[in-house]
């Protein structure tokens, strides 16, 4: 990774993340997380941060598709990786299966969760297309909501599943 | 009834979804400005502490810091919520009352410029002994944190309705029992930020909060300027519970540093400040004693309470009297009285959090009136039952209740639960209880005494009449307040939902409320926004009258068509009506206004407690407890809730999974703890053990039908009402299960297992 040193010493690297099928390139310091790389180099705030310490999950993002805390990463770590953020899930107009679910099954309240739980949800999905509910509990273990009670949360996430179960069908 | 209504009944989705599942929604620290500055405070390490000097200056010379504010900075109003109580400053003049009380603040061009700041900032303290244990706080020769408050006594309640001692010597049976609440915390995923900027003597301040209304009043009276010069804004807010209401340091020194430095400047707190400005629920330390009759009925109560209100007031002084208040709503007796300590002492100040002061008496009386029935030898549901409040009836300290159906739920409950196969039947190590709760559905007054309507709503149809933008104070939170009040203006106007736009929360281009606390704005904005469309309709239904060529009265307009009542063919599209209005007059404008009528008796506090309508709520739940471990797992919960007609079904239920959700934290794991110096031990979210999806259990959440004839459309509160049987019933349920009682909150696994081992010795079976 290419490094500059600034008048006061401290070192800055040149990273390039793949963020949504785009590349950036920008010069950062050591310290950056993914997190704040994403919403101030970026301005991509869909990735919400609730605690940085790697509680409360709002800032899940996929890394090479697996789900992260984006607050316990460093920008440096994710030099050359795939990234993928909330702002990424919709093609153009049409929204994440996930993304209908959880406005059909009134799985969305305050919002702050929702992009790291839909990122959770995602990364189980792509892996496991139809989960057990129990199976749905844990992948969303890391991710906490205050509005919820996950009920409607699991609900719309076993409706994504089995929405996908169908079109496999047709 | 919902048949007869287009939009109102129907779970149509929220207007506000497709922002937040798609990242697009913007949350007050996720906005930037040009030229803005990033703002921390500088926190106390001490809980109770004199400052003998400040010392800023290095700070000041870091590269990059723009400026560094101290009490010499800010006014020194104080403030707060009762006048008499009015005990904070901005920032500490000359001692520090809790580890984070707020000492100075730092404004600089970055995060890490801001804590390299604070760390400059040199405060030299002599440490003061502290009250950490409220029980010892009113004792002789205790620390006294504020010279107004002798003994450490904040506020101090002596109500008595009836006779309680009369009734207590008629009673067939008097039994008196002590529990224990504890310390939490709402735990919103969103942590608060305010973002401010100036614009010559013009403030606007973007704030995390749950009352525009309110943080303006505060602003003006601390920095002496009229509201009118004061625009404060509400984004999106990642949930509030009550946490977003009372002002917090962020909110003032933004302000204030963006004065100084003459560039916006966006204020954070971390996940652990957030835990230091707490203003979450009181720990309540609850002796009840009630007299009834060989059948159960309640003849009297006493209720003697004492709360640690942490270190300042905010709206704990509500927050002591609501702890009483409630308590004679949901059964009727004759006999009340109610004595409560407030305490201060050198922890982080307490306030209003979902269910306001009432959830702990709730879980404390549930809790007592199954010992009762235990011991007359009743069924829990069927004393509750033989208790219920009747509707069409006024409590004992002054509150008229209309419509009620605490009767139908109970019934109902006991027949989703299968309680009748279950109570008493389980085999060991399973329990099932019952709880029952319920709310104000807006508090009858405000929170400072003013002639202010409660709620005022203004609908502008856009000029074609192809959309309408709803014009309110309301707050949306994340309880979906935006897509209910645009579903109520929708079927007041005869519009469609789906055309319906909606500003709220801002003091400039809103409109005024006082904003989401006390369950209030579904019946109290809801009346004015009914009224606004009202006025819509009248307008549409007269103008169609000369379009159409007969009169108003024989016109009805419903989802978007106009049409004449007696011949439902002949119809002309809102639409079209709205723009010939336009055409002739400018804007086709509604406004409504609401204010309760006047309510309550005319005792000291009579106020608190007063509300146009009162929910009910039953919840049962089963658990399994672990004897090995004292693990408890829930298995199931059913909530029947009264909450009058429903204008979103699938809103309302998502609100009841909420709060059985927070309930039932509080009753197992969450806890604040702190160490001897008042340190936080678990200012975080994993060791505070909020909740996962893996601990929630299947809720089935269902109602009963009540009207009730104070709200628009008879509609009632469920927010907070649904988290107040929650404590009651799942400790009623471990008791079930473990046949002793745990009298304090949480009921941990630890204590569980203490509990169950001291049992096994009782008995002889070690």
């Amino acid at each position: 990774m290419q490094a500059i040193t600034d008048n006061n010493g401290v070192k800055r690297y040149l990273v390039t993340l793949n963020v949504n099928g785009d590349s950036y390139t920008k010069v950062i310091k050591a310290n950056t997380t993914l997190a704040d790389f994403l919403r101030e180099e970026l301005d991509l705030t869909g990735t919400k941060k609730g605690c940085e310490l790697g509680d409360c999950g709002s800032c899940t993002v996929l890394l090479d598709d697996k789900p992260v805390d984006s607050c316990l990463v460093l920008a440096v770590e994710a030099d050359g990786c795939n990234i993928t953020t909330i702002e990424g899930l919709a093609q153009h107009e049409k929204l994440d299966k996930l993304q209908e679910s959880f406005i059909n099954n009134a799985a969305v309240q305050c919002g702050y969760c929702t992009p790291g739980m839909i990122m959770s949800a995602k990364a189980l999905l792509t892996k496991n297309p139809h989960p057990t509910e129990q199976e749905v509990r844990e992948a969303i273990a890391g991710n906490l909501c205050r509005c919820t009670g996950y009920v409607n949360i699991v609900k719309a996430v076993l409706a994504a599943a089995e929405d996908s179960k169908e079109g496999v069908k047709a | 009834m919902s048949q007869d209504y287009a939009i109102i009944g129907k779970s149509v989705p929220r207007i506000d979804g497709l922002e937040k599942v798609t990242g697009r929604a913007r949350y007050t620290a996720d906005l930037k400005f040009p030229n803005m500055l990033y703002g921390k405070l500088l926190l106390s390490p001490h809980a109770h502490a004199r400052i003998l000097s400040i010392d800023t200056s290095e700070a000041e010379k870091l590269p990059g810091v723009k400026a560094v504010i101290t009490h010499k900075d800010v006014p020194s109003t104080k403030y707060g919520l009762s006048p008499a109580r009015w005990d904070e400053n901005v920032l500490c003049i000359d001692k520090v009352r809790y580890v984070g009380d707020k000492v100075a603040a730092v404004a600089a061009v970055d995060e890490e410029t801001v804590y390299k700041a604070l760390k400059l900032i040199k405060v030299e303290y002599e440490v003061l002994p502290a009250v950490i244990d409220p029980l010892k706080a009113m004792d002789e020769g205790a620390p006294q944190i504020f010279e107004e408050y002798p003994r450490n006594i904040n506020t101090e309640i002596h109500q008595h309705f009836g006779d309680v001692e009369k009734a207590f010597k008629e009673a067939y049976y008097v039994r008196k029992d002590r529990f224990d609440g504890q310390r939490t915390y709402h735990c919103p995923i969103e942590p608060h930020a305010s973002i401010a900027y100036w614009e010559g003597d013009r403030v606007t301040l973007y704030s995390s909060t749950q009352t525009v209304h309110y943080l303006q009043y505060y602003l003006s009276k601390v920095l002496g300027m009229n509201m009118g010069d004061i625009r404060v804004v509400k984004t999106y807010i990642g949930g509030g519970f009550g946490g977003k209401m009372d002002p917090t340091g962020l909110d003032f020194a933004a302000v204030a540093l963006s004065k100084i430095t003459g560039r916006p400047v966006k204020m954070f707190f971390d996940r652990q400040d957030m835990f230091y400005n707490n203003r979450g629920r009181h720990a309540q330390f609850m002796e009840l004693t009630t007299g009834v009759t060989k059948e159960g009925k309640i003849l009297g109560v006493h209720a003697n309470f004492i709360m640690d209100g942490g270190a300042y007031t905010g709206l704990g002084v509500a927050s002591a009297y609501y702890a009483g208040a409630l308590l004679t709503v949901l059964y009727d007796f004759d006999n009340y009285k109610f004595d409560m300590y407030r305490v201060v002492t050198n922890l982080p100040g307490c306030g209003a959090q979902r269910g306001h002061g009432q959830p702990q008496p709730r879980y404390a009386f549930e809790s007592h009136l199954d010992h009762i029935a235990q011991d007359l030898g009743i069924d829990p549901i069927d004393i509750r039952i033989k208790n219920a409040r009747k509707p069409g009836t006024t409590t004992c300290n002054g509150f008229k209740v209309d419509s009620y159906g605490l009767t139908e739920a109970l019934e109902k409950v006991r027949d989703i639960s299968g309680w009748r196969e279950k109570k008493g039947k389980l085999p060991k190590g399973r329990g099932i209880g019952v709880g029952n709760g319920g709310f104000v559905s807006g508090a009858g007054y405000a929170i400072y005494r003013t002639d202010l309507p409660h709620a005022v709503a203004m609908i502008r149809v856009h000029d074609d009449g192809t959309s309408a933008t709803l014009y309110t104070g309301a707050m949306e939170i994340g309880q979906g307040s935006d897509t209910v009040l645009c579903q109520m203006a929708a079927e007041a106007m005869g519009y469609q939902y789906e055309k319906m736009r909606i500003v709220a929360g801002d003091t400039v281009l809103g409109a005024h409320s006082f904003g989401a606390y006390a369950s209030r704005q579904t019946l109290m904005d809801g009346w004015a926004v009914k009224r606004a469309g009202e006025e819509v309709k009248a307008k549409i239904l007269e103008t169609a009258a000369g379009l159409m060529e007969v009169a108003p009265e024989e016109l009805d307009v419903k989802d978007g068509i106009v049409f004449v009542k007696a011949n439902p063919e002949v119809t002309k599209t809102f639409e079209e009506v709205a723009r010939t209005y336009f055409v002739k007059n400018g804007n086709l404008v509604g406004n409504g206004s609401y204010r309760p009528p006047k309510l309550g008796g005319a005792h000291k506090g009579s106020a608190v407690g007063t509300s146009p309508a009162y929910s009910a709520a039953t919840q049962v739940a089963e658990v399994e407890i672990d004897e090995e471990t004292g693990e408890v797992t829930v298995l199931e919960a059913w909530d029947v809730h009264d909450c009058g007609f429903v204008i979103n079904p699938a809103l309302l239920h998502a609100q009841v999974h909420g709060a059985f959700y927070m309930g039932m934290g509080e009753s197992i794991w969450e806890e604040v703890l702190f160490d001897e110096k008042g340190r936080l031990l678990n200012g975080n979210l994993a060791e505070y053990r909020l909740p996962t999806a893996l601990d929630m259990p299947p809720v089935v959440s269902e109602l009963v039908d009540t009207v009730d004839p104070n709200a628009p459309w008879g509609v009632k509160e469920v927010g907070e009402g649904a988290t107040t049987p929650t404590m009651g019933c799942i400790a009623n349920a471990i008791y079930d299960a473990m046949g002793v009682r745990i009298g304090s909150l949480p009921l941990t696994y630890e204590k569980i297992w203490r509990a169950l081992k001291e049992k096994r010795e009782k008995e002889g079976k070690i």
